[in-house]
């Protein structure tokens, strides 16, 4: 089994490659390859958990080098995988809601004039997804991380002849980049304290090298954690991921809500055994995952394009996972991980059913759309399932996980953090409804030749959503701790016990928890109970808005004019960066441009010049007559015999 | 003989151009083609007979040439030397074939000067005789002072000149110096005088007289990298020089300033070097920061990538100064990453250049749609240049910065903001000129690379893909230089922060176990 794993990436490396170097060859055929390479790792990785399963507690990590990729002196990157339960449940995530994605894509995708482009880019995609979560070093990681974040450029940049989808393309990479900054200034330290970059050998080393709790660590991890907000948009990096959504839906639903942008909450959970030993740090990864929830669940709450509200919900559900992360949480962070990839690759593939009903490429506004039900039963049954999902209602996926994580804080002591994400979550499921009910409840709301037009996906495209939702629904099931059940967690324990071993007491314990007189079972359920009235309540107020008194909407915006113009506007944040970074940068290049062309230039141009001047001046002397040259012989004569006389 | 063989096939192919009458005026340029041909395919056996993993110099050629002076004729490799004459006939190649369409008046002289301009850069790279390699080192500038002056654009003149004047200036110091040593070698050895490098090595001169010493010497290959403030000759000589000029001065010429720092300047040098690394040091991370942002508000596309190479060369000059095997290997790596990824943009450039007659960046914008395999090649080279991982420009920008971490951290938080400014400007750039509506209507009807085109593109391309994914060949050749580098300069360093670092934790682990 093992020695198949190299073609886990490979085969859709090797399908991008094939519709990369001959599109003509593979033509009609590209999104064909494209799936089945992807359903050749599916079934490769299926395979593999599978043997990990029936091994139980006697599988051990796999760690196979294939050659050295980077050699030098005592540097040594070895080319080659890692792969344990974390691996494996990444690699489940990435290959199943990727091929499910292919397959919707093949549909939704059909007729586009740049369907094989589209197709070499996608499974180029999942080769490094593949790779940043199977890779056996840091640096590895990093090829995949960017790797994916190119993908992710020429894909939001897909429609690129229009201007706002090179620029998001661009602001995309850019921002990344930002993040790698740290990233890899991190990395680069790790190296030089711990003489290795293979995950073994770092977390060998670690606990002898690093004080737990001290400053290198700390600050080695916070640069390591700037790469994950600005890879997993996270504040104040998240700027990138809303206009993300120029590219097409696929696109959307893969790379920036199922995978890629949990590449941050992946490398934090793999390095556990170092962000473990930084506690100050987990306090910030905990912190800033906790106000982005908040944050971006408040803007989803009044946006109007559908694709824009799931992003900043996506940005929302990402924080949860660093809040899980923050409070120690690994394995909660995980399972949101991998419940959130289902229900919101549902929601996105189901928003790009409605675009492909609206013959729209990237954004409809919800209050054009309404009644949808009637035309596209499937998607509006998809849907709702998911918005259920999301919205924290057991028993579907989204519950369990997102509860796990709220009572995770609150057991380690972020009551916070616990407090933030509850108010979190009633937004969350506010806005989701919100936007179910504006686009499928209620009477069509769109032109009368829009209506005509209205029709539900062919089957290629609502088969994969009905997959989504059932997974939707039924997989929070691998954990399921109020009821007693907790494989998931059992599964992944072996991953995170080294890191607890060595950690530091990252989190202290809940001071109300240990003085309750309960026990800590039953408030685990009147925890849970909470999450759910709220998350009821505020499905409630969705309803009453936006169905049962449409013009609520209305009067409340007149009402709280100043708070929704705000939000709507997404705290200016983009204005402020553009004025207070961009035009600042842009500014300065251009006093280097002068400095270069008015200082350095013209100041040696100037140099040039007053030697020519002087060269002139001297040059008068030459002037071509006999006598001036004799009288200048004279003069030289007179001068040295005077000279000669004095010194003698 | 394999390496005297290389040298001059081009200078003699030069001389038989000589006698193609100008009545076939057509035919220049293939002979020249082919003549080029000979030193690139002489790289295999070259390649094949070479002793890797060692740091001595192979292949000698030892005849006396002037042996009253002490010249001799004395040409020998090691590793850097090896992938950097490959990179010279690759690139000079791939120049003349990049010429065939854009050079109308004049081919005759034109591929003479090609011809000539890289014997000189071969033998700079091949000469153990100081005096010999001043000789090809200065024989550069006369074919490239043409090169620019008569087939350049619209200010060559003032270019050119521009580019003699302060490549020279740079030269008569070195020339200077260069013969200082060489009588305090006659002085202190007696015997016959020789310009042998070897020789200046360990001549045991004073401190204050060696840091002098080393001002005057390295000046000419610091204007050559260049380093900022001495960098302004770049912009005007890449802009104006045709683009075959231009591929040969990002990809060679720039090269032969910091072949000459490491082959010379630091073993006859090495305890000024040291004191003088923080002076360097500062003046590359200014020209990392100030190159990417003066190139960022350009609109001359030839303009932005002549100061993105200010930026880039910065990064590879702190690389070296790192002046551990990391560091030195990634700034060795990155001469040939950079050649490859800024003479393929120049490359590029060219070729719109010679479709639309225009360089400025508002004329472009849509090409992706109408040119869609050029905008493949450009996205490759531009992705090379900003050091995605996967192609070339990651292994060496990621081993010069690991390289640096090691011995000067402030440094590496700096040079690494060259991550960031680099996507931007050249993100930019491609952003303006491939993407969004074709706004000019002219740009509607160009035509895609032609068979040309894309085989000058295509070499390019592979190789920054296979450097990119399996360096470890070329790492492997390099090391070895590497390793001797850090060896002479060694005794004057002081421990790098991560030694004491380690013998802290060593110590505090044991007073641990005494409690």
């Amino acid at each position: 089994m093992n020695a198949y794993f190299w073609l886990i990436p490979i085969l859709p490396g090797l399908a991008a490659a094939l519709n990369g170097l001959a599109p003509k060859a593979t033509g009609r055929m590209a999104g064909h390859l494209a799936v089945l390479a992807m359903l050749g790792s599916l079934a490769i990785s299926s395979m593999a958990l599978f043997a990990a399963l029936t091994a139980g507690h006697a599988f051990q990590p796999i760690d196979i080098d294939y050659f050295t990729w980077i050699g030098v002196g005592g540097l040594n990157i070895p080319f080659g995988v890692y792969v344990d339960q974390l691996s494996l449940v990444m690699m489940m995530v990435v290959s199943f809601v990727g091929s499910v994605i292919f397959i919707y894509a093949t549909g939704y995708m059909h007729g586009d004039p740049g369907y094989v482009r589209f197709f070499t880019y996608l499974p180029l995609f999942t080769f490094f997804m593949f790779l940043l979560v199977m890779g056996n070093s840091l640096p590895l990681l990093f090829v995949g991380w960017e790797g994916v974040g190119l993908c992710s450029y020429l894909l939001i940049g897909y429609f690129y002849d229009r201007d706002y989808a090179a620029a998001a393309g661009m602001k995309a990479f850019i921002v990344n980049r930002i993040g790698d900054f740290g990233f890899l200034l991190g990395m680069l330290l790790l190296f030089w304290y711990t003489g290795s970059l293979k995950f073994t050998g770092l977390f060998e080393a670690a606990p002898g090298v690093f004080t737990a709790g001290g400053a290198v660590i700390t600050v080695i991890t916070l640069l390591l954690f700037v790469g994950a907000t600005g890879k997993s948009a996270q504040l104040p990096l998240y700027v990138w991921l809303p206009d993300a959504m120029a590219g097409p839906t696929p696109v959307s639903a893969l790379i920036h809500a199922a995978t890629m942008v949990t590449a941050g909450i992946y490398m934090i959970a793999r390095l556990n055994p170092l962000f473990s030993m930084a506690p100050v740090t987990l306090l910030v990864v905990g912190t800033i995952g906790g106000l982005t929830a908040l944050f971006a669940a408040s803007i989803a709450l009044v946006q109007r394009d559908s694709k824009k509200i799931l992003a900043y919900s996506t940005v929302s559900q990402l924080g949860y996972m660093f809040l899980a992360l923050g409070s120690g949480a690994y394995i909660a962070a995980i399972f949101h991980l991998m419940t959130h990839a289902f229900f919101k690759a549902c929601l996105f593939l189901g928003a790009g059913s409605v675009l492909h009903a609206f013959h729209r490429d990237t954004d409809v506004d919800v209050f054009e759309a309404g009644g949808l039900r009637k035309y596209m039963p499937y998607t509006r049954a998809t849907f709702l399932i998911a918005t259920i999902a999301i919205s924290g209602i057991p028993p579907l996926a989204g519950f369990w996980s997102k509860d796990e994580i709220l009572w995770e804080a609150f057991a380690a002591g972020r009551v916070f953090l616990w407090f933030l994400g509850i108010l979190a979550a009633f937004c969350t499921a506010f806005y989701m409804f919100r936007l179910y009910n504006l686009l499928f409840s209620g009477e069509f709301r769109g032109t009368e030749d829009q209506r005509h037009h209205l029709h539900e996906s062919p089957a290629v495209m609502w088969l994969p959503l009905a997959v989504l939702a059932a997974f939707s629904i039924c997989i929070g099931c691998v954990n399921m701790p109020l009821l007693g059940y907790t494989g998931f967690h059992d599964f992944l324990h072996p991953v995170f016990a080294h890191g607890a071993a060595h950690g530091a007491e990252a989190v202290e314990e809940n001071a109300f928890l240990a003085s309750s007189f309960l026990s800590e079972h039953m408030l685990e359920w009147i925890f849970a109970g909470i999450s759910v009235v709220v998350a009821v309540v505020a499905i409630l107020f969705a309803r009453v808005f936006y169905v049962w008194f449409p013009n609520m909407p209305e009067r409340m915006r007149e009402a709280f004019s100043s708070i929704h113009t705000i939000l709507f506007n997404k705290y200016y944040v983009d204005e402020m960066y553009h004025a207070g970074f961009i035009q600042t940068y842009f500014n300065g290049c251009g006093a280097a441009n002068w400095f270069d062309n008015r200082v350095i230039i013209a100041g040696l141009n100037g140099l040039a010049n007053t030697v020519r001047g002087l060269a002139d001046r001297l040059r008068r002397i030459q002037t071509g007559l006999a006598p001036h040259y004799a009288l200048g012989t004279l003069a030289g004569m007179v001068f040295l015999v005077v000279v000669f006389l004095l010194c003698y | 003989m394999l390496l005297t063989l290389i040298l001059f096939t081009p200078l003699i192919g030069a001389l038989l151009l000589l006698l193609v009458p100008r009545a076939f005026e057509g035919t220049h340029k293939h002979v020249a083609l082919f003549v080029s041909l000979i030193p690139l395919a002489l790289c295999v056996p070259m390649l094949m007979a070479f002793q890797y993993g060692q740091s001595d110099f192979q292949m000698g050629v030892l005849v006396p040439w002037i042996p009253a002076l002490g010249v001799d004729f004395r040409l020998g490799i090691d590793g850097m030397s090896l992938i950097l004459i490959v990179l010279t006939t690759l690139l000079t190649t791939l120049s003349i074939a990049a010429s065939f369409r854009s050079i109308e008046k004049m081919q005759k002289e034109y591929y003479f000067f090609m011809l000539v301009l890289e014997t000189g850069m071969l033998g700079s790279f091949m000469a153990l005789d100081l005096f010999l390699f001043y000789l090809f080192f200065e024989l550069l500038l006369v074919p490239m002072y043409f090169i620019i002056g008569v087939w350049g654009g619209k200010e060559r003149v003032y270019a050119s000149i521009k580019f003699f004047l302060y490549t020279a200036f740079g030269s008569v110091l070195l020339l200077l110096v260069m013969f200082y040593l060489y009588f305090q070698a006659w002085r202190l050895y007696g015997g016959a005088p020789s310009f042998n490098y070897v020789n200046f090595v360990n001549l045991g001169l004073d401190a204050s007289v060696q840091r002098w010493l080393f001002v005057g010497f390295v000046l000419a290959f610091l204007i050559k990298m260049p380093l900022f403030p001495f960098h302004t000759w770049l912009p005007y000589a890449h802009t104006e020089a045709p683009t075959a000029g231009s591929v040969i001065l990002a990809g060679v010429l720039l090269k032969t300033g910091v072949y000459g720092f490491l082959r010379f300047a630091v073993p006859i040098f090495p305890e000024a070097v040291v004191y003088f690394t923080p002076w360097l040091m500062a003046l590359a991370l200014i020209g990392v920061i100030y190159g990417a942002m003066v190139a960022m508000v350009q609109q001359d596309v030839k303009k932005l990538v002549a100061y993105s190479s200010v930026s880039h060369m910065g990064v590879l000059l702190a690389g070296l100064l790192a002046w551990n095997v990391q560091g030195l290997s990634g700034g060795i790596l990155q001469m040939i990453n950079h050649g490859l990824s800024t003479g393929g943009l120049f490359l590029v450039v060219g070729m719109i250049y010679d479709r639309r007659h225009t360089r400025d960046v508002e004329q472009f914008g849509g090409i992706a749609k109408v040119m869609p395999v050029y905008a493949a090649f450009f996205m490759i080279f531009a992705l090379s240049s900003i050091g995605l991982p996967g192609l070339n420009g990651f292994v060496g920008e990621f081993l010069i910065l690991a390289g640096l971490m090691g011995s000067n951290i402030t440094a590496t938080v700096l040079a690494a903001t060259g991550v960031i400014l680099g996507a931007a400007y050249l993100l930019r750039l491609y952003k303006r000129m491939m993407f969004g509506p074709i706004t000019v209507e002219e740009n509607r009807g160009l035509s895609d690379l032609d068979k040309r085109e894309f085989s000058i593109l295509l070499p390019i391309a592979i190789a920054c893909f296979i450097i990119g994914m399996y360096p470890q060949p070329i790492l492997k050749t390099i090391e070895p230089t590497a390793q001797q580098i850090t060896e002479s300069v060694k005794p004057y360093l002081s421990e790098p922060w991560y030694e004491a670092q380690a013998q802290e934790i060593h110590s505090e682990a044991e007073t641990g176990t005494e409690h």
